[in-house]
């Protein structure tokens, strides 16, 4: 049937009245009549299971989603911070039940075994070496095979997991596939599959958990400080510095709010860190509110870069290009990265793109090479100090066709030229795809003030046409 | 009449030594760059004060690109050399003047790579990473440039501007196109207009040219008018007046100048409707391949 109405997502209750999912509306209806129902909305489903996601970071950085409505966490190495396994399930049951969230739970030796116990909706813990019994009585679709392949196995007999597990792989493989082997292994635990996090996890990370939520923004600056003091401390063991970093608020109604910050070097100086995040967190147009407070807060470094002790050279030059970085990470963390620009050559002659301003923040080195152009001593500028992007149309008046201007009125104001050279003719790079430019024919011009324009002649004259438009591309100095 | 004659020297000798310690006790560390070693240099006292507050005005709206200019040769001449500089910039002066020109910053003579540029929304913005900046001792020099009269830029503001760039020994060029000029806290306040000029052969162009008043300086009185030319080569302010001798034609002048010299009248009178091909960028640099 097609376009009718289906259940997607029942609750307990339903399944209970054997109202499964894929059951087509209506016929629900008729078995049970007084049903409440409500549409389905998978992008807010979608934006509920993130935010429990970026929730559930407090307990792992390792956390990978799993289907549409499943998470898993790695808590390798994280359970006895929470007090052992029990205590953290427990824990992660009670908070997201206090959201109003119902949800199963299973820890697990492997994200597989886990997986398949959750979706018969189990709320469990297995034993380490246990998984193969506890699996043993799930049909074989928690293989997760195609249909063709489960229906063959069922036909064949092999109705659970507990009758594949005592078979030799071998004839499996061969009649089922390798996968079906491979996916049995993982399922009893005896082999593991990596899950891919759905965030990136930091190289190295700091947190302070409170046991009283904390609200005001000097506790939080205070607690920032401590946090990058720990890192800076764990960089160095490393022997390296970190170029981006991310501080993560959990508020305890479990709201995450991140900050992140970039630096221009490998930096790992805690006090220069917590300057940045301090600007950041003044400048932010949508202030972090602290509700009623937050009770983690935690601090990663992503990108981090082997960092080379600094040496101060006689003149002190290395610490003042160290200044100079501090200062546009500063300014970068307070205003914007994408307001604090260097310039970079590009490899063309059209005026407006043989620039291009990209964040200072990320260029490694920003002494690059291009810009000398091979001026002649002695000659004036040939470029405008100022460029209008895009070129602003003027109306000229020229003695002849393809000559300089003789007058031309910008912005309402008639200037009278009395000096011009050129053309200088920049044409269309042709070996650019979706280049729309054409011929320009640039004229340096000087009006009776004494003022410097950089006018162009758009095109080419043609017989019975409209003579091409002129336009006012730059001033010069 | 010889002891008088010695004390007066002995005298003389020791109100110089006087002054001069009294120079370096009132502002110490602070560097004077010269600007075109001449009637400029002598009205300012010496040259420009570096770690100071200087602040440069166009005449008119259409002055702006020459005031830029100024400010531009200004930082070269007041940054030590290869120190980054940082010019901070008000989004709308973007919109009202066109942005800023990598080639043509280069063409004045300020390589691009040094250049830091910072654009901003709002004049408190532009004001407070001023601030901010002017206490980074590792820079050449910065421009702040703010349009219009915001009233963030109180004295209050300017006396903070100042103290920063004395306590870094960086010097400030505070921008200010679309405002009138007005007594502030400023070392210098420059009024800066375009000058016609000096045509080249073929009645081209010539170098940036700006007519400049000294409109306030803080040790002295003001002056001008001047008319100082911009040498991107020397990194100099000339006097245009001296380009009318002969001899610093042929210095300053370009190369091909003394080898056209002869058929300049000629080029005069026809010089509006000169011939396409004849003009001087096209033979001296190959620009795009095709037309």
């Amino acid at each position: 049937m097609k376009g009718a109405l289906r259940i997607v997502a029942p609750d307990p209750e339903a399944l209970k009245l054997g109202l499964g999912t894929d059951l087509s509306l209506a016929e629900a209806r008729a078995r049970i009549a007084n049903l409440l129902v409500a549409d389905h909305d998978p992008v807010a489903d979608e934006a509920l299971i993130e935010r429990i996601a970026d929730w559930c970071d407090r307990y792992t950085p390792l956390v990978a989603r799993y289907g549409p409505n499943g998470l898993i966490l790695d808590i390798t190495g994280a359970a006895h911070l929470f007090r052992g396994e029990a205590a953290l399930l427990a824990d992660v049951m009670a908070r997201l039940a206090t959201f109003g969230l119902s949800a199963y739970g299973v820890i697990a030796g492997t994200p597989d075994t886990a997986r398949a116990l959750v979706r018969i909706g189990r709320t469990m813990i297995v034993e380490p070496g246990r998984e193969a019994e506890a699996v043993r009585p799930l049909s074989v679709t928690a293989l997760d095979l195609d249909e063709a392949r489960t229906l063959a196995l069922t036909r064949a007999g092999l109705k659970t997991i507990g009758d594949l597990v005592e078979r030799p792989r071998a004839p499996l493989a061969a009649r089922f596939g390798a996968d079906c082997v491979d996916r049995l292994e993982r399922l009893i635990g005896r082999a593991e599959h990596p899950v891919s996090p759905r965030r990136l996890v930091p190289a190295v990370l700091a947190e302070r958990i409170f046991f009283e939520p904390i609200a005001h923004a000097d506790d939080m600056n205070a607690s920032l400080r401590a946090l990058a003091a720990d890192i800076a401390a764990l960089l160095q063991t490393r022997g390296e510095g970190g170029r981006a970093f991310e501080a993560s608020f959990y508020r305890v109604d479990g709201l995450v709010r991140r900050i992140s910050v970039a630096t221009a070097r490998p930096n790992r100086d805690p006090v220069a860190i917590a300057r940045l995040f301090h600007e950041k967190l003044d400048a932010l147009s949508d202030p972090l509110e602290a509700g009623f407070g937050f009770d983690l807060i935690r601090l990663g470094a992503f990108r981090t870069e082997p960092f080379l002790e600094a040496q101060s050279s006689l003149d002190g030059h290395a610490l003042d290009d160290d200044a100079v970085s501090d200062l546009v990470d500063r300014l970068g963390a307070r205003f914007g990265v994408e307001r604090v620009l260097r310039f970079v050559p590009e490899d063309t002659h059209i005026p407006e793109r043989r620039a291009r301003a990209v964040p200072a923040l990320s260029l490694d080195d920003p002494s690059c090479p291009g810009w000398d152009e091979g001026f002649l001593s002695g000659e004036p500028p040939q470029r405008p100090l100022s460029l209008f992007n895009p070129p602003e149309p003027v109306e000229a008046l020229a003695g002849v066709p393809d000559g300089p201007p003789l007058s031309f009125r910008w912005r309402r104001v008639l200037h009278q030229v009395a000096r011009a050279e050129g053309p200088e003719r920049i044409a269309p790079e042709w070996w650019r795809a979706n280049d729309d430019t054409r011929e320009r024919d640039y004229y340096r011009v000087e009006d009776r003030e004494g003022r410097r324009f950089w006018l162009f002649r758009e095109g080419l004259y043609q017989e019975q046409q409209p003579g091409p438009r002129w336009y006012l591309h730059g001033l010069f100095a | 009449m010889n002891t008088a004659k010695a004390t007066l020297a002995a005298l003389r000798r020791r109100v110089a030594a006087i002054e001069a310690s009294g120079e370096t006790e009132g502002r110490e560390a602070a560097r004077i760059v010269g600007l075109d070693q001449g009637e400029v240099d002598a009205a300012l006292g010496g040259g420009l004060a570096c770690g100071a507050l200087h602040e440069i005005h166009a005449a008119a709206g259409a002055d702006n690109a020459a005031a830029s200019g100024f400010a531009a040769a200004l930082v070269l001449r007041a940054a030590p050399q290869d120190r980054p500089v940082i010019w901070i910039r008000q989004d709308y002066a973007e919109r009202e003047n066109g942005a800023l020109h990598a080639d043509g910053l280069a063409a004045l003579g300020l390589d691009p790579a040094r250049l830091i540029l910072v654009k901003l929304r709002d004049p408190v913005a532009v004001l407070r990473a001023g601030i901010e900046v002017a206490r980074c001792a590792a820079l050449g020099a910065i421009i702040v440039e703010v349009w219009g009269e915001p009233k963030a830029l109180d004295l209050t503001t300017q006396r903070r501007l100042v103290l920063a760039a004395e306590a870094s020994g960086v010097t400030i060029f505070l921008l200010r196109p679309g405002a009138q000029p007005l007594p502030g806290s400023a070392e210098t306040r420059w009024l800066v207009r375009a000058g016609p000029a000096a045509a080249l052969p073929m009645n081209a162009p010539g170098h940036p040219t700006f007519d400049l008043t000294l409109l306030r300086h803080r040790h002295g009185p003001p002056g001008g008018p001047w008319r100082l030319e911009w040498n991107r080569d020397a990194q100099l302010f000339k006097h245009q007046a001296l380009l009318r001798h002969s001899a610093a034609l042929s210095e300053l002048g370009p190369p091909e100048a003394a080898a056209e010299g002869a058929v300049l009248p000629f080029e005069r009178r026809t010089a509006p409707d000169r011939r396409e091909g004849e003009g001087r960028a096209p033979d001296r640099r190959a620009r795009s391949g095709g037309a």
